[in-house]
């Protein structure tokens, strides 16, 4: 499991007080600590615990139950491609093997040049135009390998851009 | 006044390039002053294959243009275009003389692609806040007995009575209680809660305030999934606006009440759609399912009296308290009263949202809406109701939309979500991923499930692994059928008590699919 330096732990801290008085705070939390610094770090579980007064085991717990709460650092883009029914209708069975094969990874695992993290998700509510793949905020609908290709190159040379 | 012009921010409608339209059009808007026009962004009419779907105001009524590709933009916006009809071949004429759309019974979706989300105002000018407004000239008991006289049940799945559930959770002596929204729609093929948030999230506050009213509770909670950004987005700016207008918080609408509002993200938990499960994630816990009774109505949220609603249940009580309860109770059949939204996906070539009342066939539906396969092959085979729901073979296609008459054939209507699939499916598949679904989103609390999902994704395997004696291969059979049985009686929740409806729908519709050697078995091994 990853760690996150003092500066890090000093803005998850921060993150923590803000939200700690609210009813049943441990999710909005967690949400709070990953959309900041993209994973759940191990050293912010004790702080965590010591906030909502838990114990450290029972934050752990809350974390692994969930699939959207991730303990290593993503790739620069989070790419989660919708394995339900619907999308299974429309071909995603090969749009799967197809983003697989060209990012060379697997579900949960991050390429080794850091940029992709590939996940699997049950539905993205965008079934009217299945087959769907989410990336960031981005859902996109109807991919097929091709398509793929495309969004993939979108995005490789947004971030080049960015540099 | 400024000319109207509409495309939509629905996640589906953007997926399909809804954001590029509303660039080239905000920009010719900016060129030329004098159109005097004015770009809104609504919800969706849930013709998708039809998005981007610009939409033109004129005197007569909208115009439809779609689907519309950002370089169509300049000829479709001219002076002409917000007088009438244009000769343009995108244009379809009126949107609401569009007979997929006029066919239908809007009345939970009734504004869903017509106003501005997020503007109190637009929201008052077409209806808004009526069902609130007489809902606070009556008592918590008028207005329970309302909603048990419109016969409205739960659309999230179990289709238990609303208005008894509510009843329950009134009973309960004067405390903290809370109203909690299932908006985790976790089934797939299902978006009818997504739009209706997306695009008008105030019906489904107003059906919250009006639902706290009924049972005197004064704070409510969304419990959104995470998969869903878009309405999330635009959840929360509904409420901040619902709270400047003086509809949520202290004295709602001028009144002695108050009522607050928050929307909580889910975590990709499947099994947190499960109401008790729903409600330790809500508490900040792992969404263990919890064993009833204490049913929610009495030891729910906190351990408080808790009413747990489906976003579209709610979203349809304050069409009951305009209409009454009676008006709504109208449509419908035998003990399957008011509307569905139906959600048609899966491999379709006209997929969207179908709002109609009870008692249509699934067949006359598909006719009518569907248009066939996306694919142009023969449809095979029809998953309805979710990942847990049954795989219906072209026989049971006429079975009318009623809670009882698909459970009469062992299916279920869920959440509506209607998936279609062509002639080169693999059923056996199909019931392989049922099984490995319900091992991915079990939560572990019992046996049957946790360990019974994991079974039948092997002894599935089995049997479809092509080097069986067809002694072994009935061997193998029978261990599925009482796999399934042990699934169905011995669970505690419907993950895994239904789990077994798609596989034993795929094995006896379906037994050709499961020899060997398969049609195309490649497909999962490396699943
Ligand atoms: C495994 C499982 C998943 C469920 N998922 C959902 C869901 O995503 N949305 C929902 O509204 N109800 C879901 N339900 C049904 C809820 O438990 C509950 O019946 C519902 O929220 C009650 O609201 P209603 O009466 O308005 O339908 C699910 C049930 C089970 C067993
Ligand atoms: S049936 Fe499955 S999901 Fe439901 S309580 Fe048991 S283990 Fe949990
Ligand atoms: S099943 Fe893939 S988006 Fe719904």
């Amino acid at each position: 499991m990853a760690v996150i330096n003092e500066q890090g732990l000093q803005q998850i801290a921060e993150i923590i007080k803000q939200h700690q008085m609210l009813a049943g705070a441990m999710l909005p939390i967690l949400h709070a600590i990953q959309n900041s610094v993209a994973f759940i770090p191990d050293n912010a579980m004790p702080l965590i615990a010591k906030a909502l007064n838990v114990s450290r085991a029972e934050v752990h717990g809350v974390v692994s139950f969930y699939h959207h709460f991730r303990t290593e650092k993503p790739g620069n883009h989070v790419i989660e491609v919708c394995r339900g029914e619907s999308c299974q209708a429309m071909g995603s069975r090969t749009l799967e093997r197809a983003i697989k094969s060209k990012l060379a990874i697997d579900y949960h695992q991050t390429s080794s040049d850091q940029q992709y993290t590939l996940e699997p998700v049950y539905c993205l509510g965008n079934c009217a135009c299945s087959p769907a793949i989410r990336i960031g905020d981005d859902i996109h609908g109807e991919v097929d390998p091709g398509k793929f290709e495309q969004i993939l190159d979108a995005l490789t040379t947004y971030s080049l851009e960015l540099k | 006044m400024s000319r109207k012009i509409y495309l939509s921010l629905d996640t589906t409608a953007r997926s399909r390039g809804t954001d590029l339209v509303a660039a080239q059009v905000e920009k010719k808007l900016k060129a030329q002053p004098e159109l005097n026009g004015k770009l809104i962004r609504n919800g969706s009419r849930g013709m998708f294959w039809l998005e981007p779907l610009l939409e033109i105001s004129t005197p007569k009524g909208r115009v439809a243009y779609g689907p519309v590709a950002a370089s169509d933009v300049s000829a479709i916006l001219n002076q002409q275009c917000f007088d009438d009809v244009i000769e343009h071949p995108l244009c379809l004429g009126f949107t609401e003389q569009l007979p997929w759309l006029k066919s239908q019974q809007r009345l939970t979706f009734a504004r869903v692609g017509v106003i501005d989300p997020v503007d109190v105002e637009d929201y008052i000018n077409h209806d808004g806040f009526v069902g609130l407004t007489n809902a606070l000239a009556k008592t918590a008991q008028q207005l329970v007995d309302q909603v048990k006289e419109s016969g409205l049940r739960g659309r999230g799945g179990a289709a238990f009575p609303t208005g008894i559930k509510w009843q329950t959770v009134l009973d309960e002596p004067e405390q903290q209680k809370y109203i909690v929204c299932n908006a985790d729609e976790g089934d797939s093929g299902t978006f009818a809660d997504r739009m209706l948030m997306e695009g008008d999230p105030f019906v489904l506050i107003e059906g919250m305030i009006i639902a706290g009213l009924s049972v005197g509770a004064n704070q409510g909670y969304i419990y959104l999934r995470s998969e869903y950004p878009q309405a999330h987005h635009i959840l929360k700016l509904a409420i901040k606006n619902a709270e400047k207008a003086g509809y949520l918080g202290q004295n709602i609408a001028g009144s002695q009440h108050h009522f607050a509002l928050e929307v909580r993200l889910g975590a990709g938990a499947y099994i947190c759609g499960e109401e008790t499960s729903l409600l330790e994630s809500l508490e900040g816990k792992r969404g263990l399912v919890r064993a009833k009774p204490p049913l929610p109505a009495i030891e729910g949220l906190f351990g408080q009296p808790t009413v747990v609603n489906n976003v579209i249940s709610l979203a349809s009580v304050p069409y009951i308290l305009t209409h009454g309860g009676a008006k709504y109770r109208d449509y419908g059949m035998g003990r399957s009263r008011g509307t569905l939204p139906v959600q048609l996906a899966g491999n379709i070539a006209q997929g969207g949202l179908v709002e109609l009342a009870f008692g249509i066939s699934l067949n006359q539906l598909l006719q009518q809406y569907g248009n066939g396969t996306k694919s142009k092959r023969a449809m095979s085979s029809i998953q309805v109701g979710g990942p847990l729901g049954a795989y219906l073979p072209s026989e049971q296609w006429d079975t009318p939309l009623d809670y009882e008459a698909f459970s009469s054939i062992g299916a279920v209507l869920g959440h509506g979500g209607i998936v279609v699939f062509d002639d080169t499916v693999d059923m056996a598949a199909q019931a392989r991923f049922a099984m490995e679904f319900c091992e991915v989103e079990s939560c572990g609390k019992c046996t049957p499930c946790r360990i019974g999902a994991v079974r039948g994704v092997e002894v599935i395997d089995k049997l479809l692994a092509g080097n069986n004696s067809e002694a072994q291969r009935q061997d193998h059979l029978s261990l599925l059928h009482d796999l399934c049985d042990t699934m169905e009686f011995g669970s505690l929740c419907a993950m895994g008590g239904m789990t077994p409806f798609p596989v034993r729908s795929a094995l006896k519709y379906f037994p050709d699919h499961f020899v060997t050697p398969p049609l195309n078995h490649e497909d999962q091994v490396n699943d």
